[in-house]
């Protein structure tokens, strides 16, 4: 099977600083895997990268057998490519529902509409509540977004995404700032969304449970270059990563 | 939350066609019916300002561009060509408000923040020197004095009536925008425009668009006002303007729709009873937007809403955050 | 064209522009330093010319004694105003809007209330004795006084790149581009800091402000015409950036000039042109070197 994803050689620098260093890899379309490595690995930077964020200096980004290394934030999105940040970004002044639901709409391609209330638009608003459902969010929907605590915060952030029915998905940090019990139903949660959406998850973590237990592949980066790739059992064994990052007592 | 809205928004349109449809009714003289005019008006010119401000987070301070051109479309048609074009003249007014919005719109959307609000400024204040100056087509520091609306709009009562109906018509329009999936993704461009882009929408056509769309009202304020005063002058261009009707809405509260309404007739009607007895009218407004932005940020509307929230064991929280724009 | 007329337009140029300097780069210090946008900063070059037309013609001092006065006293009303009113709405939510319209009320009260203690018409002030003449240079008649105001700006000039180069404050200044919360790591009185920069800036249009109040009559009200000027400056610049107010008030000074010497109705005309160029080309303006603030 033609893979969804493919990074071909990306490299970014800033100033004198290399931030990605020739990184390769593809991702399996219904796949989901992680990508790790240490705090400044350019784990974030690649992120902004394959979304458009920043413009890569060399190497190419293929998404869905087309290249994207030149096409805006926008163009990327709108072929299919969703993302959830690592500080939580949302819209913390609208309700629960129309933080989802403006994704919809714009899925749906209603954002131009002036006239009718938003409310108008069931196939939209169906939709939001459907999300709102699957990430448990489902009670608070008519709530200001800031008035949620901050593990719902994210799942607002990464139900916004989902309300662009992506193709693939981006987390960056799904469980930061988690107390571990929060960490346990999040994995979970994030392993039925990915059968339930038929998604292509790619995630930043640095929670060693949540890489080991939800991942397929892991990918380590280090100081901007791909320093191992394979299944989690092969990256536990890797002398290189254990030297590297993963150090003897995590295992 | 939705009931509540709800509400408001019954009281607003209650009070409004009860006292703005009464006015005419009780009070024979002109002066108090023109003054309820001007309440119209400029309130009707305050919401479409805070469609950029309140809604969007574009603070332009030269909203006076449009309010000047529909005015001047006015003046200028019905000097040349005679009272019959009064209100082509509008339609004019308003078409041009679009056109030079647009290509204004497509520089100075470019930036935003502190650049935003300079260059719209400085568009304001460049077109103010031209009408300023440009003596033998606008009349320069006279204005254009007897624009008389045609027909039956030539009576005070008429008129009253006919720009009530606008104003109504285009109170209704806002407020749809406001709740309208557009309106949403501009209040979400205010409070998070990356995110924005990674919903796959422009930003700055959105932008663009809300930008265009109040310089169309302004226009229509502007053109209307020429009509109630039966005169024009190159001060409706000025920064002052743009300062003024930015005030409006910040009394009332730019996190409100209907706020900068409020806001407009508590203005008018200070001016009226203070501004005649003082020539120090400017410090009576600077004063009062200090105490508004150090004291009461999110207007008298905004605070009265806080305060009853408070009350409200539910909701002890609502309104901390910055501007909430509750539609 | 006479090179004889372009000497002396490029010269009486230069004489505005260092004028728009001075003025200009206060707006941009404390835009860069310290991240507050002072729409009143033309109220302060009119407070500058108005102390200094009280210092001269009420008290009978020496003009550049009367600068320095102007000078003081706006630095020491900008830093009332600052840490009276300002430093209140640092760190609201979506502060940037609220500075303006704040800043925007500071206009609108100093403008009334110089109107108060001084009266609505016009004031004007006798150049400095020993600068009323002109020099005579190889056949042009120069005035004197302009060619002082030309040296001052060089003086200014220089000072603030020794500054700026030289000094740890000034590197700090210009490396950091500062925010608010980095000061306060670093171990720096944020507080105090903002209220000296504020001062600073604000003293610089004072100074600015009594220079030219031989040369301009003093009136309320001049204080928008001198913000809008200085915030094409910025613009062109670059917010935030010394040489890029440098560079824009050069840039202006020089069309203004030749542009009231060839069509003096529609002067003020190309300052606007020379924004929307830059806007078309560079909209962040030639030095843009920060990010900007969305309000």
């Amino acid at each position: 099977m033609e893979p969804l994803l493919v990074l071909d050689s990306v490299t970014k620098s800033f100033g004198g600083l290399r931030v990605t260093a020739g990184v390769s890899f593809s991702v399996a379309p219904g796949s989901i895997s992680a990508v790790i490595g240490p705090n400044g690995a350019g784990k974030t930077s690649l992120f902004n990268q394959i979304t458009g964020y920043l413009r890569p200096d060399k190497g190419r980004i293929i998404f869905r057998q087309e290249d994207i290394t030149d096409l805006s934030t926008r163009e990327i999105v709108s072929r299919g490519m969703g993302r959830a940040f690592q500080v939580t970004s949302f819209f913390p002044e609208e309700t629960v529902l129309d933080n989802v639901r403006v994704a919809c709409l714009s899925r749906l391609n209603k954002t131009r509409k002036a006239i009718k209330n938003v409310s108008y638009f069931k196939e939209a608003t169906d939709k939001a509540f459907k999300i709102l459902e699957s990430i448990g969010l489902g009670k608070q929907a008519d709530r200001p977004a800031f008035e949620l605590a901050h593990g719902d915060q994210k799942l607002l952030d990464i139900g916004i995404a989902l309300g662009l029915e992506p193709k693939m998905l981006l987390l960056d940090e799904p469980t930061s700032g988690m107390s571990p019990e929060e960490r346990l139903l999040t994995r979970n949660l994030i392993k039925r969304l990915w059968k339930e959406f038929n998604l292509t998850l790619l995630f930043i973590e640095h929670d060693m449970d949540t890489v080991f237990g939800i991942a397929q592949t892991v990918r380590v980066l280090q100081m901007g270059r791909l320093l191992a790739e394979g299944t989690p059992e092969e990256i536990r064994n890797n002398p290189e990563v254990i030297t590297a990052y993963l150090g003897e007592e995590v295992l | 939350m939705k009931n509540h809205a709800k509400i408001k928004e019954v009281v607003f349109w209650a009070l409004f066609f009860v006292i703005f449809g009464l006015i005419p009714l009780l009070e024979k003289s002109d002066y108090h019916l023109i003054l309820a005019n001007h309440i119209l008006i400029w309130g009707m010119f305050a919401m479409a300002f805070n469609m950029l401000f309140g809604v969007t987070g574009m603070l332009s301070f030269g909203q006076a561009l449009y309010y000047g051109l529909g005015a001047y479309s006015v003046g200028l048609m019905v000097k040349n060509f005679g009272d019959i074009w009064f209100l082509p003249a509008i339609g004019l007014g308003l078409l041009s408000a679009t056109l030079v919005s647009i290509l204004i719109g497509l520089l100075v959307i470019r930036v935003s923040g502190v650049y935003f609000t300079v260059l719209t400024l400085a568009f304001g204040q460049l077109v103010w020197q031209i009408t300023f100056k440009w003596y033998h087509f606008t009349g320069g520091d006279d204005g254009i004095q007897s624009i008389i609306p045609p027909g039956i709009l030539a009576n005070h009562t008429v008129y009253y009536f006919f720009t009530l109906l606008l104003v109504a018509v285009s109170i209704w329009v806002l407020r749809r925008l406001v709740n309208s999936p557009m309106g949403l993704v501009l209040r979400c461009i205010r409070q998070n425009p990356d995110r924005v882009r990674f919903l796959g929408r422009r930003v700055r056509r959105n932008q663009l668009r809300i930008y265009v769309i109040s310089s169309f009202f302004a226009a229509l304020a502007g053109g209307l006002m020429a009509g109630v005063d039966n005169s024009i002058h190159p001060d409706m261009f000025y920064w002052t303007t743009s300062g003024e009707v930015i005030l409006m809405a910040v009394i009332g509260g730019i996190g409100q729709f209907f706020g900068p309404f409020i806001g407009a007739a508590l203005i008018i009607i200070i001016q009226d009873v203070v501004g005649a007895r003082t020539e120090y009218w400017s410090l009576i407004i600077g004063l009062i937007m200090m105490v508004m932005v150090l004291i009461l940020p999110k207007g008298l509307v905004g605070e009265v809403q806080l305060l009853r929230g408070r009350f409200r064991p539910d909701a002890k929280n609502r309104g901390e955050n910055g501007t909430t724009f509750s539609a | 064209m006479d090179p004889s007329f372009i000497i002396m337009q490029f010269l009486s140029g230069l004489m505005m522009a260092t004028l728009l300097f001075l003025v200009a780069s206060g707006l941009t210090l404390i835009f860069g330093v310290g991240n507050v946008f002072n729409f009143a900063h033309g109220s302060f070059y009119m407070i500058g010319a108005y102390l200094a037309y009280q210092t001269v013609s009420a008290w009978h001092a020496n003009f550049w004694i009367s600068v320095l006065v102007a000078a003081l006293g706006a630095g020491v009303l900008g830093m009332i105003a600052e840490s009276v009113f300002l430093r209140r709405i640092y760190g609201r939510a979506e502060e940037g809007g609220f500075q303006i319209l704040l800043t925007y009320s500071f206009i609108l009260v100093i403008d009334d209330l110089v109107k108060l203690i001084w009266g609505a018409e016009y004031k004007s002030l006798a150049r400095p004795t020993g600068f009323r003449g002109a020099i005579e240079i190889g056949g042009l008649t120069i005035p004197s006084y302009n060619l002082a105001i030309i040296g001052i700006g060089l003086v200014v000039v220089v000072m603030a790149w020794l500054i700026l180069s030289r000094t740890r404050t000034g590197r700090i200044a210009r490396a950091a581009a500062l925010d608010r919360e980095m000061l306060g790591s670093m171990g720096v009185n944020v507080p105090l800091t903002m209220t000296l920069v504020f001062g600073i800036a604000t003293a610089m249009g004072g100074f600015a402000g009594a220079l030219a109040a031989p040369l301009r009559s003093v009136v309320p009200g001049a204080g928008i015409e001198v913000i809008i000027d200085s915030l094409i400056v910025v613009v062109i610049g670059g917010m935030g950036n010394f040489w890029g107010a440098w560079l824009g008030a050069l840039i202006l000074g020089e069309v203004n000039s030749f542009a009231v010497a060839t069509v003096p109705d529609w002067a003020s005309l190309f300052n606007y042109l020379v924004m929307v160029l830059t806007l078309i080309f560079k909209p962040e303006g030639l030095f843009a070197s920060r990010k900007i603030r969305k309000v």
